[in-house]
Order: C-alpha cells, then structure tokens, then sequence
C-alpha cells in the first residue's frame, strides 16, 4: 500500500476501505454527531417532523445545552426548553445541561477516542482532533441528513502538515503557536483540507493545549485539525475511564513519506501573539504593538478557559491585583474545569485578583448575555473577533493566550506575560 | 437582476450577526450584512447576484448564514473562494456558490447570466468567465431546493 497521512486512515476506515486518495469523494460512517441548544433541537426538530424521519441511532447522539445559557431573555427560554423537551421526548441517552461548553464537555465525557468519524453541529468542532478522531463541524441541514442516515458524503482531503520544532518559552502557548500560523496563512490557508500538527513542540503540549490548536483549525479554515494520538493523549483517556489499546496507538499516525504540503516552525523563538480587530488572522507579536489600554480582559470559550487556560492565568496574577477600572471575567469552559480549578486553589487566586466568575457557556464569545460594553476595548482569549462577534459592533476585541489576557488585566494594557514570569 | 459586489473576507456573523441569531430567518434577514452593505437587505431583488472577493463565508456553521441568501432570493454568490463550511452548508440549504478566479473583474450594478452545469459566467458584454466544476450531486441537491425537500422527496417515493 501506498503511504497515507492520518486523515485519509481515519476517513478510510470510516467509508469502509482500505484506502483513500485525495480529492475523491466518499461516503462515510458517522460514529458519534455531537449538536448543541443553538445548531439542534430548534433546528432538527421541525425538519424531522416535516421528514416523518427518526434519529438512526440515539445511542451515537449527544447534545450539549452550551449557547443560551443561563437563559438571557424570553427568546433564550424557548430556545434551550425546545431543546430540553425534545431531549426528553427522544428519550436521548447523553444529554449535558449547562455542564459546559460541548467541544470540552464531550471528551471530558469520555465520547472521543482515536480513530472515530465525528460531526458536530459548530465550526469549532475540530476540537475533536485532538484525540485523534476525525471531528468536523457542520450545519444544522446537513446535521439532519446525518442524523437520519448516520452517513455522510467527503472530499477525501490533502494533509498541510505544521511541524513545530523546539520548546515554547514560558508563557507562550498553543494559542500563540495557532495566532502565528494563522498570520502567516489567512483565514481560509487551510482550504478546507486536513491540517496536521506534529513535531517535538506538539507532542509535548498536554491534551487540552492541543484542544486549543485543533479547536482554532476553523480559524485556519481546515476541515479538520489533526494530531497523532500517543501516551499523552491515552493517559488523559485513561484518566477519565477511557480504555485506549496500544494497537489504536499505533495505528493513527501519518506514514513515513505521506502526501502532503510541509510547513516548519520555530517553537523556541516564539513570541506571544495577539490578533488585533477584526480578524484572527490580523496578527503581531505582542511586543510588536502600540500601547493599548484595556476596558475588559475575557477569559473564556472552549478555546481559551480550560483547566490548563486558567492555571496559565493564575499564574500571572498569582498574589497580584487587576488594574483599576479593568474588569477581568472569567468564563470556565466547563463545571468540571471550574471545580477543578477549585480544587487546586487557582480559581481563589483568580478572584483574589479581581475577577469575575461568569457562567461555564459560550456567553460573551458568542455575543450572549451583553458582558461587553459598547465602545470597550477587550483583549480575549477566545477564537474569534469578528466585528460584533461578542455583542458590541463598536466594542475593538484583541485575542491573545490565557497568559497575554491575564498579564494585559494586571497592568491595565496589552502586555507580555513572559515581563511578569520572569 | 443585478450584481451586488461585497469585499473579501465576508464573514457568517455579517451575513447572519449573532446578536439576530436567536429570531426566525425573517428577522436575521433585516440584519444581513447590515455592517458591510447597509442598502443590501432592503434593496436586493431576487434573482440578483453576489460578487465577492476571497474567502467568502468564513467562520460560523451556522447555516442562517446561507438560508438568508435564500431568502432573500439571491440566485448565486460567485467569489474566487468560499469557506469549506459555508460551501456544505449552502448546498444544503440550496444556495447556489459560483468559484470563479477571475470574479475581481465583475463590477457592482453589472448585469450577467450564468450556466453552473457548464460552469459559465456570461457579462453583459457577451464576454465569458469558466468556474470550477461542481460535482452533479450538489447541482441537483440546489436544484431540488436543498438537502431537506430532496430528502422528503426520497422518502416518500419509498
């Protein structure tokens, strides 16, 4: 057999072959399609009533009640209860309620493992790339024909492959390492391929670092957000009652001599990176940028507000005070995560600092619940600072890692985190 | 028709913003694009046509973000790129997406017709544009109106 990359193992196993190419198109096997109260329920309910058509199998369901959340309005209320009724009325066996936000509530739960084929109803599903899955996200249409078929048809992708050499400084994180290659390759660099990362840099990121390179391929515009699972990814398994055989080990990784484009980086000297407004892809190194004084310092989402995420925040604030006339919320991506943090004390030396806890949901990332003022300068470590994206069109968002948000809500303006480890 | 010409870049929170998320498609539609192209949802007749530059659809799933287009009437968004997502979530939803490498030279107000199957653009001055070829299934799936009627239509032929 001709070498192949991970994606086209992952996807040949899922369309029941032995091998695919790049660029044909093949019908796979769905092993779990994850959705939420805002792509789901209100969405596939009417759709599967006008179909007269039926779930084909509960059992490979999950949805997560993550977007409206506490409840904001009367508009939220009907939303989450179609979707609480309808879990119900389904009988749904995985249900997670105001638990978090689905792309780190779902592993946490022990749904992904290395080798599945999974859709989800949001962009940022190639979170699941992590773990070694094939984890995509897709709309609410498609998510009907998925969930009614349990298939679903795929160009068979090109793999870019991002190999990161050396060590990341402390206080540089996955997130940086993300910002720059989106610098470097817009928001659609990806082309809707596999992106797969690798090198000494990655395999020595913990699980939910990773989470937060894969989580950002929807940035980059891949399909999916790859990286081999090894003892790493099957220790976090372990962890939480997932068996993972060695043989799964060792079969998902990239062949030697795989096709693909090849793109190198530099981990040792890099730099913490900020995404200026309005775009993730507009980005330079923080200490690249002009004085920027901060209104609100956001630390949230599934992509910045993990276990891992608010350790890195706490670490900066640690013993310190926010500056005057900042605000620095915090959003845990999970219940789990939060409890965590509780338990470990990092979520005391948090508030300690001044922050605010808000609750485990998407909330301001995706513009709910009206925590960012008008007219506010916000420096975030979420994914996305679309214009208006967090609820204000007059609202100048920068994103930077968990460690940049904590350092810049210390000294009241965009900082360098590495100035206070040091 | 005409030829509504959008820069590039064109994200799904400008064509379905968050903040109209949670209403029906009518009241997302009063919204679209209101922060790139005020004119746009008030002025669009159907049958007209979007020409974009790059990467057009980036970031959200949510397909509002190409059921308003629908809704709208707008018969086809051509733009030298489209975000993976959004192209799956257009046909789905039965929006046709034109990729054409030269779409730059289209201007705003022009007038052109189109043939996806042959994967032509003709303007108004008889000259004529190649697109990239779409497979057969999602020129039937935009045909049929989307995924949803297709799939009632198959159902009920069982």
């Amino acid at each position: 057999m001709t070498p192949s990359t991970l994606a086209q193992k992952l996807v040949a196993r899922a369309a029941g072959r032995a091998q695919v190419t790049p660029g044909e198109i093949v019908n796979c096997r769905i092993d779990l399609a994850m959705f939420h109260d805002s792509s789901g329920p209100r969405r596939l309910q009417p759709m599967l009533a006008e179909l007269g058509a039926r779930i084909w199998d509960k059992r490979k369901v999950v949805l997560v009640i993550d977007h409206y959340v506490p409840e904001a309005d009367d508009e939220a209320r009907r939303i989450v209860r179609i979707a609480r009724d309808w879990a119900a009325e389904q009988a749904l066996p995985y249900v997670y309620d105001s638990l978090g936000i689905c792309h780190v509530v779902v592993p946490q739960h022990g749904h992904l493992k290395p080798g599945m084929f999974v859709v989800g109803g949001d962009s940022h599903s190639p979170t699941g790339g992590a773990f070694g899955a094939y984890m995509f996200g897709i709309g609410a249409t498609e998510m009907l024909g998925a969930v009614v078929s349990g298939e679903i048809w795929l160009k068979v992708p090109q793999t870019i492959f991002m190999r990161w050499t050396g060590r990341l400084a402390d206080g540089v994180s996955a997130k940086d390492m993300m910002l720059a290659m989106l610098g470097r390759f817009g928001m659609n660099g990806g082309q809707y391929q596999a992106v797969e990362y690798c090198g000494e840099a990655v395999a020595a990121l913990s699980m939910a670092e990773r989470m937060t390179l894969a989580n950002m391929s929807a940035e980059l515009g891949a399909q999916v957000g790859l990286i081999a699972p090894d003892q790493t990814t099957r220790h976090w398994l372990e962890h939480i009652g997932v068996d993972v055989e060695e043989l799964g080990l060792v079969r998902w990784h990239s062949d030697e001599g795989a096709p693909g484009m090849r793109h190198v980086f530099d981990a040792s000297s890099l730099a913490p990176q900020v995404a200026l407004p309005h775009s993730p892809a507009h980005v330079r190194p923080v200490d690249g940028i002009d004085p920027t004084p901060i209104d609100v310092a956001y630390i949230g989402a599934c992509t910045g507000a993990k276990l891992d995420d608010l350790r890195a925040a706490a670490r900066v604030l640690a013993g310190y005070h926010i500056a005057p006339g900042v605000q620095l919320l915090v959003a845990p991506a999970s219940v789990r995560d939060r409890e965590m943090a509780a338990n470990e004390g990092i979520l005391r030396l948090l508030l300690d600092a001044g922050a605010t806890l808000l609750p485990s949901a998407c909330g301001a990332c995706a513009g709910y619940g009206s925590a960012i003022p008008e007219r506010s300068t916000v420096i975030s470590s979420t994914a996305r600072n679309f214009r208006g994206r967090m609820g204000s069109d007059t609202a100048q968002v920068y994103l930077g890692s968990p460690y940049t948000v904590a350092a810049s809500a210390l000294r009241g303006r965009i900082s360098d985190a590495r100035e206070i480890l040091a | 028709m005409r030829v509504w010409r959008l820069p590039a870049d064109v994200d799904t929170d400008q064509l379905a913003p968050g903040h109209a998320m949670k209403y029906g498609i009518d009241v997302i539609a009063r919204h679209c694009l209101e922060a790139v192209q005020p004119a746009f949802a008030r002025e669009v007749q159907r049958g007209d046509v979007i020409v974009a530059g790059a990467n057009f659809g980036i970031g959200s799933s949510r397909e509002q973000a190409a059921s308003v287009l629908v809704h709208l009437g707008v018969a086809a968004v051509i733009a030298p790129s489209h975000s993976g997502l959004y192209f799956r979530n257009a046909f789905n939803v039965g929006l046709l997406l034109l990729s054409c490498a030269k779409a730059r030279c289209i201007g705003d107000g022009e007038a052109l017709s189109f043939d996806a199957r042959g994967g032509q653009i003709t303007r108004a001055d008889g000259s004529v544009l190649t697109t990239e070829p779409i497979p057969g299934f999602l020129l039937d799936m935009v045909d049929a109106g989307g995924l949803l009627p297709q799939l009632k239509k198959r159902l009920e032929s069982r």
